[in-house]
């Protein structure tokens, strides 16, 4: 199982030509990921080796019938690819891109959400990796084996240490999915917790939040009313000061909204725990995971 | 990036939001020019990014060309919270019969515009939301289709404006989203707009955020960023393109990934540590970037320690050491350092430094440990 990624992703990515997308995409293909196709507008009917390359996501789709889109392109081509991948019949758009205009984001979310076969991952987000199935993305997938706690979050270095936490306490992971850390992202936790509480493989599920909006407060509550499944949380951003942007885009305390300390707050009050540290999250796993067994 | 209130109402002015005239000035000499050609009375107001100006004695009004100079001598130079005023506003003085409050605010939260509006002008909204709730209208657009002119009489009426203003409102709100839309702002506020004793509309006020992410399709705003207020080491930092934020601690920070940086701050401080800056070096980063950004935390005479937190992704580890190495070679530095180094390439980064043996360089191999070891040494 695992969730979004798998044996049935075929992906076609957009920007395969240039230096990081050429590269991402062939560790992604060598790690057993199904890559059908790419686009370079301009660059059709070359190939990436071996990948073909087409001129638009159209093409992609019907000559190699692309599922999922990976977007590597630079930020201000990237909202109209992502609108390109949704217009050619994608239904799974991850994009990694880092630092697309807010309002491009904005116009994306509202169009995206008339299409109601259409999920967004991203964007400023490191893919989403299912051991074993498929990496779509830069995460790094020698760290992650198989197994069965989900982790979704708003950053990716930091799930690469929350994931190496997790594998040293003995942790697989069905999959990792990095929603990214802007201020729009085109799924939410809830949307990644949600697939997780579905998902038969997950058994546990791990959330890594951080400041800036309301999105970890809306998945407590979010939890409380429909997951069944532990989840464990942990908030990066305690000792960031007000009114300062700590490099995501969306990470930024304005007035009393949005800080760790609300964050935790609301998450403990619906019944998650919160680790202190990325190395408490793993023993506070390990410690549900442990209950998990004998009950 | 914010803009001061004078760069926000030329920006407000371009797209038709009605403003005061006025002109901005540098020196009491300018600022009298000014004052002498709006005429008298007029407004001489400190141009600062905080607010509580007028509090602070940062906005007087001036009734003939003797009080425009002591404002402006008085004003000028004047530190408000911290900030140095180097530029006022002089503004025409406005009759004032009513004051509102209106605002645009990009909602993460909704995922769309959000806009506001309040009678209650000219003071503190966020109080005024808290005793008042009723007193704040709000009303969410589709960004797809746009803000309409039954948004503006929705807004208008159900704040309870004046009835014969509740057209030039309209207006007004229709063209401050305008200029939301169009300078891809992340917010537009103006508290107070006013009601003129001829029953004018006008924004008195300007506070105008825009998107970072956006200004390469705004070379004219990109120009306006307020380096002066800048702090000189994160002056530095940008134009070395790091993220970077100063904080007040001894401990300087180097990391990988906004998240981690993040997380290790706060682990940092559960050490009983305390940072003295955030610094992302980002993803991929290369030797020459490590060497770049080990000169822009040490240009900080506060740090004591420095911390390297790499849990490598993108960023090769062997790249980072080189890095270190580097800068060792090239600025000597004087602090102990405490490098923590997994992920890609780490064997091969571990050895790197374990060869060089960089004096006071210190390994850990976990961010619990490296916190502890970079806290005991940072004093």
């Amino acid at each position: 199982m695992a969730i979004l990624v798998n044996n049935d992703t075929k992906l076609c990515v957009s920007g395969i030509t240039g230096r990081e997308g050429t590269f991402h995409t062939l560790n992604n293909k060598n790690y057993g990921t199904n890559v059908v196709s790419g686009v370079t507008p301009g660059k059709g009917g070359q190939d990436v080796e071996g990948i073909p390359v087409f001129n638009t996501f159209h093409d992609a789709v019907e000559k190699t019938g692309a599922n999922t889109a990976m977007i590597f392109v630079p930020p201000r081509f990237a909202a109209d690819s992502i609108l390109e991948a949704e217009d050619a019949g994608i239904s799974l758009i991850i994009a990694i891109t880092e630092g697309i205009p807010a309002h491009d984001e904005l116009r994306v979310y509202n169009h995206l959400a008339t299409n109601p076969n259409v999920r967004l991952v991203g964007p400023n987000c490191p893919g989403i990796l299912s051991p074993g199935k498929a990496n779509v993305g830069i995460i790094p997938a020698s760290f992650f084996s198989e197994g069965n706690v989900g982790v979704v979050s708003r950053s990716g270095t930091l799930t690469y240490q929350i994931g190496n936490e997790l594998a040293q306490a003995g942790f697989g992971n069905s999959s990792i999915v990095g929603i990214g850390g802007d201020p729009v992202p085109g799924s939410s936790f809830i949307d990644i917790i949600a697939e997780f509480e579905a998902d038969p493989e997950t058994e546990l599920i791990v959330m890594a939040g951080e400041i800036g909006g309301s999105a970890e407060e809306e998945a407590a509550e979010f939890i409380n009313a429909n997951v069944t499944k532990p989840v464990v949380a942990y908030i990066a951003g305690f000792t960031a000061p007000p009114g300062k942007t700590m490099g995501h885009a969306g990470a930024i305390v304005s007035g009393s909204a949005g800080t760790a300390k609300a964050k935790q707050e609301a998450l403990e009050a619906n019944g998650v725990r919160v680790g202190r540290t990325p190395t408490e999250v793993a023993q506070i796993a390990a410690e549900i995971a442990g209950s998990l067994k004998t009950a | 990036m914010d803009l001061l209130e004078y760069q926000g109402k030329q920006l407000f002015a371009r797209h038709g939001v009605p403003v005061p005239s006025g002109s901005p000035a540098t020196t009491v000499e300018e600022a009298v020019k000014a004052a002498d050609e709006i005429g008298y009375p007029c407004v001489v107001k400190a141009q600062v990014q905080i607010g509580g100006r007028g509090k602070a004695g940062g906005i007087k009004v001036a009734k003939d060309r003797q009080e425009a100079e002591t404002h402006s001598k008085a004003i000028l130079g004047m530190d408000i919270k911290g900030h140095t005023v180097h530029e006022v506003w002089i503004e025409a003085a406005s009759d004032i019969a009513a004051e509102y409050y209106a605002s645009i605010v990009f909602d993460r939260s909704a995922k769309r515009p959000l806009v506001m509006l309040s009678t209650q002008g000219g003071m503190d909204i966020e109080e005024v939301a808290e005793n008042d709730p009723d007193a704040l209208v709000r009303l969410h657009v589709d960004p797809l289709l746009g803000f309409q002119d039954f948004h503006a009489r929705r807004l208008a009426f159900e704040a309870g404006v004046d009835a014969d203003v509740v057209r030039p409102l309209g207006a007004l709100l229709t063209k401050l989203y305008d200029a939301f839309i169009k300078e891809e702002a992340m917010l537009v506020e103006v508290n107070p707009l006013i009601v003129t004793a001829d029953r004018q509309v006008a924004a008195l006020d300007a506070k105008v955020t825009l998107d970072d992410n956006s200004l390469f399709r705004h070379p004219d705003n990109a120009s306006l960023r307020n380096v002066a207020a800048e702090d000189e080491q994160e002056q530095m930092a940008r134009e070395r393109g790091l993220t970077f934020v100063k904080l007040d601690g001894n401990v300087g920070i180097l990391g990988n990934g906004a998240g981690l940086v993040m997380s290790t701050l706060d682990v940092v401080a559960q050490a009983g540590g305390s940072a003295a800056n955030f610094l992302d070096a980002g993803g991929g980063s290369k030797a020459e970037a490590i060497t770049s950004a080990v000169e822009v935390i040490l240009s900080n005479p506060n740090v004591t320690a420095v911390l390297f937190n790499i849990f490598g992704g993108i960023t090769r580890c062997d790249e980072v050491a080189r890095g270190l190495i580097e800068a060792f070679d090239q600025i000597k530095p004087t602090v102990p350092f405490v490098v923590r180094l997994d992920g890609t390439n780490d064997v091969e980064g571990r050895k790197l430094l374990a060869d060089a043996n960089l004096p006071n360089v210190h390994t850990e191999s976990t961010m619990l440990g490296a916190a502890k070891k970079v806290v005991e040494l940072a004093g």
